[in-house]
This record gives C-alpha cells, structure tokens and sequence, in this order.
C-alpha cells in the first residue's frame, strides 16, 4: 500500500509541477514505483514537464467517467522501465468534470500498485484543489521566498491542516536567489519558515538550468551535477526518512584556502 | 378583593419607579398596571416626559412582554421607559454572561484567511498571520506575533484592550475604532510586549505593555497577595 503526497502551493507559478516532475523521478531513481498525477484539468502540463505529451491517449476524466481502464489511461516514462507512470490531465474540459469523491476512489486504487502517487495541484482554493486534496495522505506546500507566495501558502497550510486524513504539510522553498537573500532583497528561509510554522522538507536555489530542463520535456533530477537537481533528490531521500542536512546556498566560488579552511573548522 | 396590590408606583430623588409583582400572573398585572395609569391621570397636566424604571421582581419576561409593557406604559401617561429590571435570567443569558467573563485559551496560528472569534478574553498562544483575524467581545492576549489583524471588543465594548508579544498589526480594531498600520513602516523597530487601548479622544494608542497598568486597573481581578 502507498501513500499520496499532494504538492500544492495556493499561488501559481511557485513551480508546483516542476517541484511535482522532480520529486516523483528523484523517487523513481531511488528505486521505487512512483505515479504523478496531474489534477490541472484544462490546464494540464505536468506532460509536458515529463516529455510525454504525444503519448497521452486517455486521460484523468476518462478513466473517472469510465472510458477506459485505470492502466489504459497511464503513460510509462520508458526512461525508468517500471518505476514511473504518469496519469494525465485533461485538456479539453474542466476542473468541474471530476468530484473529490471520485478522486478519492481513484487514487485510492493507484495505491494498490504504487510506492508513491504524487499529486500535482493546479492553483487555488476551489474545485480543483480540493479534488487534488481529496485523496492525499501527505502533503507539500511549495513557495518561493516573496510575501505574496508566502500569504497563499499560508491560506493554504490552514486550510489542509483542517483537511481530515492528510498529515500536518510539510514546506518546500523554491526558486531561492542566494545573493538577493544576502542584500535582504528576499526573505531568507528562516523567516519563511517561523512565519508559517511548519516543518521544512528542502530548499531549491533559482537555476536557469531547471527551466531549461523542463523545456526538454527532461526533468532536473536526471541530471546528477546540478545543485537544483541535488536539492529534488535530498527532499526524496528525505520523503524516504533518511535525514539529509540542507544544501548551503551560497554559491560564490569559494577558493582553495577557504576551502581547506572550512575543512579543519576555522571560519 | 386583592390583599395586596399587584403594581405599586413609587418616587425616589432618581425619578419614578413601577414596583410590579411577581406573584400573580401576567393579565392581571397588565389590567392594573393599566387600572393605575388610567386613574393617576390627572397628577400632571403638563407635558413633560417622565422616565420610569420599571422593577418586576422574580418574573421572567420575554422580549415581546417587554415591549408589550413598555408600550403599555407610554400609550398612557407622558412616561418613558428607561428599563426594565428583572432578577431572573435564562440559563442561556447566564451562560453567555459567564462566557464573557471567561478566558478562552487557543494554541495554534492563526493563518491567512482564517477568523477566530469569541466571547470573553482571548489568550492566544501562537500567532496572527496576516490575512487572519481574531476577534473578542473582550480583550485579546497574544503570545505570538500579531501581523493580522485583531479586533477586541467587537460587541461595542470601548474599555477592551490589544496585547501582544509581538506588536506588527495590519489593522488594530477596538469597539468601533480602526487603527492601521503605517504604511511605511521600518522593520527595524522592535514592536515588542505592546498593547493597544482606546484613549478618552476615542484614538486607538499603541503603548508599551506597562501603560495598562494605569489605564485599565480593572484588568487584574486578582484579590490577595502580599
């Protein structure tokens, strides 16, 4: 039996799907059997993060409406054998099309054969976020360092905590710029995290290199060098239980002495 | 023949006040009480309004029977009434007042969005984030940070107060008043153990927490010590 994390933000553009995309294949690579699926039905583009928009040839509201079977509606990411499926959303109808008690039974199906579904919310407090929350046992609210992002995650961090059967949320920082945080031009993590109170799952700098990735349909995770990639595989491992420390973010090129330096302790 | 007399009026230095009895029942209070202001008629001729206080004892009246009598009362002579006193109160009157007096204390954070309100004192343990409110008909303690925005007083009570470990408010409300939060505000100054009053020119203050001690003494309830 698997557990449903839901990643969902309340604001749009914090990098939901990203975080989504990167997290479900960081699991993939530890090994385990992961399902993403995409609740933004009409504006669906966890697909396209994945690379696997011409494979779609059912969808979330088919399998719902009973057009087709569970498995039908799947896409395979061939890049992992078995591990990493997709259920798409649809493009062509609405958040109203599905009802959370459908979705329920739905992902409580999924996690008969998976590790991990997770689940990308679309924007927002209506229909389509509680049809995302309806069947998640777990979840993860992404923000960015900005006080709007900050206010909507807060809204929503109320209102899952009032969510029956989904464990206290657990936070993701995204799109960190270390040297705008070091000039206070952003908040830095500790007043996001005091101000929302809740426990911190890991911390992802602002890199060009992400969007380029997911432009490739090739999420970040794949690539092992990448300090964003290494920040999605460290909230896996973290997701897995281990206790991984947070990345240091600062990225100045730091020299050879300070290095050696930090090495034996001296600051 | 009646023993006693069911309504019996009488003068003190404060004005008139209806003595009426709780023993016998509601008509026939109402027939005398009518009796007597049709026969006292002629005490004065002239058209000044008198106000009456209007004591019924162990009765219990309902709204209606209120206004039934107040009516009653001003249709008659050049009376007014000021109020009705009844030593009788329903167990949800009683409770609502115990409420009032009572302190409610809530442990969690009060997130954007989200309204908290109740009757008495609220002692908060966590903080107001903006976007959230909490309201009180009485004061409103806050352990945390107050970033949101508070109302205390909200039924229209002036004397309630605002503390708070934290002092960064969006709005401060009290009673009727609204106080926001200037909109340059530096980040610099420590906002800490604050609290917000009504002054006697109806301005919200915001003062350091000791200022209470002068201005509301009826905060401590605290009998003893040494």
């Amino acid at each position: 039996m698997g557990e449903a994390i839901v990643i969902t933000s309340g604001k749009g553009g914090v990098g939901k799907t990203t975080t989504s995309a990167n997290i479900g294949t960081a699991l993939a690579l530890q090994g385990k059997r992961v399902c993403l699926v995409d609740t933004d039905i009409g504006l669906r583009n966890l697909d396209v993060v994945m690379g696997l928009e011409n494979r779609i040839i059912y969808d979330l509201v088919d399998v719902i409406q009973g057009r087709c079977k569970i498995h039908q509606a799947l896409v395979k990411d061939k890049r992992f054998e078995d591990k990493l499926y997709l259920l798409p959303a649809a493009q062509t109808t609405d958040k109203t099309a599905v009802e959370p008690e459908q979705m329920k039974t739905l992902i409580d199906d999924l996690k008969q054969d998976y590790d991990y579904i997770i689940i990308d919310c679309p924007a927002g407090i209506e229909q389509g976020y509680k049809n995302a929350v309806a069947g998640a046992d777990k979840a993860i609210v992404v923000t960015t360092p900005e006080a709007s992002a900050v206010r909507d995650a807060d809204r929503i961090i109320g209102l899952l905590e009032k969510e029956e059967g989904v464990e206290p949320p657990k936070l993701v920082i995204n799109r960190i710029r270390s040297h705008m945080v070091e000039s206070k031009g952003m908040m830095d993590i500790d007043e996001v995290t005091t101000h929302l109170s809740i426990d911190l799952i890991g911390i992802v700098a602002d890199d060009d290199e992400v969007i380029k990735a997911s432009n490739h349909g090739q999420p970040i995770a794949l690539n092992p060098d990448n300090k964003a990639s290494i920040a999605y595989r460290n909230i896996a491992r973290r997701i897995l239980g281990e206790s991984v420390p947070l990345q240091h973010l600062d990225n100045k090129e730091k020299g050879m002495f300070t290095k050696i330096k930090r090495f034996f302790g001296v600051r | 023949m009646k023993k006693t007399q069911n309504v019996t009026i009488k003068g003190t230095k404060d004005g008139l006040t209806l003595h009426l009895d709780d023993t016998c029942s509601y008509e026939e209070l109402k027939q005398e009480l009518d009796r007597k202001l049709s026969n006292s008629s002629r005490v004065q001729e002239d058209n000044k309004l008198l106000t009456v206080k209007v004591q019924v004892g162990n009765r219990y009246l309902s709204d209606e029977q209120k206004e039934e009598l107040k009516d009653l009362i001003r249709q008659k002579r050049n009376l007014i009434v000021d109020d009705i006193e009844t030593n009788v109160l329903t167990k949800e009157e009683a409770e609502r007042l115990k409420r009032e007096g009572e302190i409610v204390s809530i442990a969690r954070v009060i997130r954007s969005g989200q309204v908290v309100e109740v009757l008495g004192d609220l002692l908060l343990i966590g903080d107001v984030n903006p976007g959230g409110t909490v309201k009180a008909s009485g004061n409103i303690f806050i352990m945390g940070s107050l970033k949101g925005i508070a109302h205390a007083g909200c039924e229209g009570n002036d004397e309630a107060v605002i503390a708070a470990s934290v002092m960064k408010p969006s709005q401060l409300r009290i009673s009727d008043s609204i106080n926001r939060a200037p909109d340059h505000s530096s980040d610099e100054d420590e906002r800490s153990m604050e609290c917000a009053y009504i002054s006697e020119n109806h301005q919200i203050i915001v003062d350091r927490l000791q200022a209470l001690i002068q201005q509301r003494p009826n905060l401590t309830r605290f009998e003893g010590g040494r």
